[in-house]
């Protein structure tokens, strides 16, 4: 068989195959175009409608009752009840998963309860947030408190934000070498002291912005507030009580017809998404430059 | 018999084929990793129906003179290459035919699927046995039918000829339908032989494709690719320069991105011309 | 939204140093025992939803049995001649179709942006693009609904439903299948809304994924004369197949749960939805529309046992991903 001749038959094979070829590229492309375009509509509908609502009593009043003549209110109890929770959730967050992510990354490996927990932390992980919700409803507002509160509340972001933490600290940690813990060891240290003043220092910028993503995610959480903190219409610092929330103030007035409680429901849409947004995308910088100032 | 001399201070010893012999025609080649030029000025001469080996030193430049030969540096934006390339009265390199242009200057041509005529008459066969994750049969069947409708009868002579002739018939027949992954890793590298050479391509190269084997694979290996040579013009790289004197007609000597001696093996390896062989054949250079 | 990505495998063991000193090893004894708690409160934490799950949805179950699962009459006010009835066909179809719909919008278009990404798109840009698709992941699914509530279902109503109904004849096949009320609020826009939020999960993990297939294989197809095309059909999809199978199912994890954007935008009818455009609700949302109004215990109990259902569609689901996904870790 002379060499070349298929090439030579073939040339109107040849040029259906480049043809699918760049139908393929072009379908690739609009697949693309379409969660960009779906990306940016979304944020310039935000900004549409929300930035024009932004006034200064956004952030000094609290909300205001609805259908009323009582002034434009703002979102002040919200945003400080949102920071409130979230901070406290944090912080529970911050420790367990920390601690659990080293437990996993430091004395996990060739352990079968750690594979165990890598795998219940992985479906807490992706497990919807209205049912951690339902679980902090069952167990603290109708058993020990007895009512809706900010701790309830807090305690529900500290559950769905643990599993971020772990996993990133388990992450983070893993990557830094074995030698750094050899060289620890090698001075006389133990294993812990070794973790604690070396590992977990060099690890620093990473377990910043898993703690910044994971603090991200859990501030637009609504679902599982609904049940836990309910929301208040009043200012509120006492954790025993109810609070309310940017996104629970959301669910609440974006349903409703009155015209200024939609209004602020687009601003709070619009501080939440900005805030979750720049988190997500300071963190990214941040992961960026750590690892390239190695 | 000719002696060409580059215009570069270092002479290159050339004792090339005739011109009308020649499949392929390397002339003023550079090559360039981003800002890093692995090639320069190489000269190369490709015969038909003859074995070429490149040799020399690890990072002499001769796999990625290789690598250029079907254009599939082009997969990684910042490779470029320079020169000329001829293959059937074509520039390989030339970004009109057979590339995409525009593509060509976005340094990302896998978009135009032109390339893909040119790979299909210059085949590879790579340092790392890689089997398709399909059937024996469906690994050398693939490429053939890219190319062109083929009968279901017709198919099966292709599977067992290029088996056949990449000496793996005998050792393949019976699990034609089994994942080419199951096979060894000298008969896996004799299934991407048999499925290079089943588009006939006009020219097959190889890039060190025994250097994960052991020395009976090897052999195999080595038994049939000159058989191929009555069929096909071979290209190898190898660093195992017994493999070369053994298989090759000729051979090419580079050494630092430059091409150092290029003469036909029967000579190379007896009598070096270039201190810079002699050193390497006689094992100075690791 | 690294959260996405399979379980890191365990690596290289980690070194043990037995000869540590005795004092500093009082020390080791306590952090150590202080991590491994942490730990066991995750475990905790997974065992103790279930718990309260099965507790708090235990009446209900008990109260209505089987029908529980296939009545579709959902009657919380109860009255002598029409009394309080707890039936959750309507939310776990709906749940199953919304989850079902977004994943089949949402995968070939994933598959779509990793391919464009990967193997077309040039490198700088790729790199912007990729965050950008990877920012839709970090919008919170309460404003997808408000997008949802008030641009998208509007632009459906007036440029797709309106017209589909003036121009399909009612009785016909697909005129049963659109029919619904115009408002833009139905069980199709709210899978749509779906897609768009589980579209970069599953663009992103199949990103990696591409990313992941050695060279060699890829260059090895070219070699042949592939066109790009025919190396990712035939070449590259199938080598990240059972991976890409557990992108699928994290995806249809979170499609299952999500609750705010659906609420929103799905019309809130628990009755069994009879078209594609008719209103109907999912158990996320059904929980997050009542459990706060609800009073009558048994109405909370059936609630909560709709969150279990949901648990366990999603824990079959999520469990299945993992194990794709850390099997072959490619």
């Amino acid at each position: 068989m002379a060499p070349g001749t298929h090439s030579v038959a073939s040339s109107s094979r040849h040029a259906r195959r480049k043809l699918i070829n760049y139908i393929f590229v072009g379908l690739t492309s609009i697949a693309t175009l379409i969660a960009l375009t779906a990306l940016v509509m979304i944020l310039w509908t935000l900004v549409a409608k929300g930035f024009g609502g932004i006034n200064a009593g956004i952030f000094t009043q609290d909300q205001p009752g609805g259908g009323s003549n009582l002034g434009d209110g703002g979102l002040r109890n919200a945003l400080i009840g949102s920071v409130i929770m979230c901070a406290i959730g944090m912080v529970i967050a911050l420790v367990i998963g920390i601690l659990s992510g080293t437990w996993l990354a430091e004395y996990g490996d060739g352990n079968k309860l750690a594979s165990v927990v890598r795998f219940i932390n992985d479906v807490l992980l992706s497990a919807p947030s209205i049912l951690v919700g339902l679980f902090v409803y069952e167990c603290l507002v109708s058993h020990v408190l007895g009512h809706f509160s900010a701790i309830a509340g807090a305690a529900a972001l500290a559950f769905l934000a643990t599993p971020i933490v772990t996993r990133t600290t388990e992450d983070i940690l893993r990557l830094q070498p074995n030698q750094l813990r050899e060289a620890g060891m090698a001075l006389g240290a133990g294993r812990g002291l070794v973790i604690r003043a070396i590992i977990w220092k060099a690890s620093r910028t990473g377990l910043v912005t898993g703690g910044l993503l994971g603090f991200a995610r859990i501030s637009g959480e609504t679902a599982p507030l609904l049940f836990t903190a309910l929301g208040n219409p009043f200012m509120s610092f006492s954790l025993s009580q109810p609070m309310a929330s940017l996104p629970t103030t959301i669910f609440q007035f974006a349903l409703s017809a009155d015209d200024n409680w939609r209004r602020l429901a687009w601003v709070a849409a619009l501080i939440i998404a900005t805030f979750v947004l720049s988190a997500n995308i300071i963190g990214r910088a941040l992961a960026a430059r750590g690892s390239s100032s190695k | 018999m000719k002696f060409e001399i580059s215009q570069e201070e270092q002479p290159t010893v050339m004792v090339a084929p005739p011109v009308e012999q020649r499949v392929l025609d390397v002339r003023g080649l550079n090559f360039y990793y981003g800002k890093n030029q692995a090639l320069q000025n190489v000269d190369l001469p490709v015969a038909r129906h003859k074995i070429t080996a490149l040799i020399g030193p690890s990072g002499c430049g001769k796999s990625t003179l290789l690598r250029t030969l079907n254009r599939i540096y082009d997969l990684y934006p910042g490779q470029r290459a320079e020169g000329q390339i001829m293959f059937n009265g074509e520039n390989v390199l030339n970004p009109r035919d057979p590339v995409d242009e525009s593509a060509a200057t976005s340094g990302r041509p896998r978009v135009g699927g032109d390339l893909s005529r040119l790979r299909a008459r210059i085949g590879m066969v790579f340092q790392r046995p890689t089997p398709f994750p399909m059937s024996i049969y469906d690994n050398i069947a693939f490429g053939v039918r890219l190319q062109r409708s083929v009968s279901k009868a017709e198919m099966d002579e292709i599977v067992q000829r290029s088996l056949t002739r990449a000496a793996l018939w005998d050792e393949a027949k019976d699990k034609l339908h089994q994942s080419g992954l199951g096979l060894s890793g000298g008969q896996q590298q004799r299934l991407c032989v048999a499925r290079g050479i089943a588009v006939e391509p006009e020219i097959l190269l190889l890039d060190e494709p025994a250097s994960a084997l052991d020395p009976l694979s090897t052999a195999k290996l080595e038994t049939a690719l000159v058989e191929l040579k009555d069929s096909f013009t071979i290209v190898i790289v190898t660093h195992n320069l017994q493999q070369a004197a053994r298989i090759s007609d000729y051979t090419a000597f580079m050494l630092m991105g430059r091409l150092i001696e290029f003469r036909p093996s029967s000579e190379a390896f007896v009598k070096p011309e270039t201190e810079a062989m002699r050193d390497y054949v006689t094992g100075r250079y690791g | 939204m690294d959260a996405v990505l399979p379980s890191p495998m365990p690596g290289a063991p980690r070194i043990d140093n037995p000869g540590g000193t005795s004092a500093m090893k009082g020390g080791d004894t306590v952090f150590h025992a202080l991590c491994f708690s942490a730990a066991m409160v995750l475990m905790a934490t997974l065992v103790g939803l279930i718990v309260a799950l099965v507790i708090g949805g235990w009446p209900a179950l008990s109260h209505f049995g089987f029908a529980f699962f296939t009545s579709s009459v959902w009657n919380p006010s109860g009255s002598p001649d029409n009394p309080e009835a707890y039936g959750a066909a309507g939310p776990i179809v709906g749940t199953l179709i919304t989850a079902f719909i977004a994943m089949l919008l949402a995968l070939p278009l994933a598959i779509g942006i990793a391919v464009f990404l990967v193997e077309f798109c040039p490198k700088r840009l790729s790199h912007w693009v990729g965050i950008a698709v990877e920012l839709l992941a970090g919008i919170p699914s309460i404003v997808y609904g408000m997008w949802g509530l008030f641009v998208l279902a509007p632009w459906f109503a007036e440029h797709v439903q309106t017209p589909l109904m003036l121009n399909l004849d009612p009785d016909s096949f697909w005129g049963r299948v659109f029919t619904g009320v115009p408002n833009g609020a139905n069980i199709f826009t709210a899978s749509l809304i779906l897609a768009i939020m589980v579209l970069p999960y599953i663009a992103t993990v199949f990103r990696e994924l591409l990313l992941s297939i050695p060279p060699y294989l890829r260059e090895a197809a070219y070699g042949m004369g592939c066109t790009p095309f025919e190396v990712v059909r035939n070449i590259m999809l199938p080598y990240i197949r059972k991976s890409a199978v557990g992108a699928v199912m994290l995806g249809l994890g979170r499609a299952l749960g999500e609750t705010m954007a659906v609420t929103f935008i799905i019309g809130n009818s628990h009755a069994f939805p009879k078209s594609l455009f008719d209103s109907g609700s999912t158990i996320a949302s059904t929980i997050a529309n009542e459990f706060t109004e609800a009073t009558g215990d048994l109405h909370i109990s059936a609630l909560i046992a709709l969150g279990l259902v949901l648990f366990l569609i999603t824990f079959v689901t999520l469990a299945a991903a993992r194990l794709l996904l850390g099997t072959e870790k490619a």
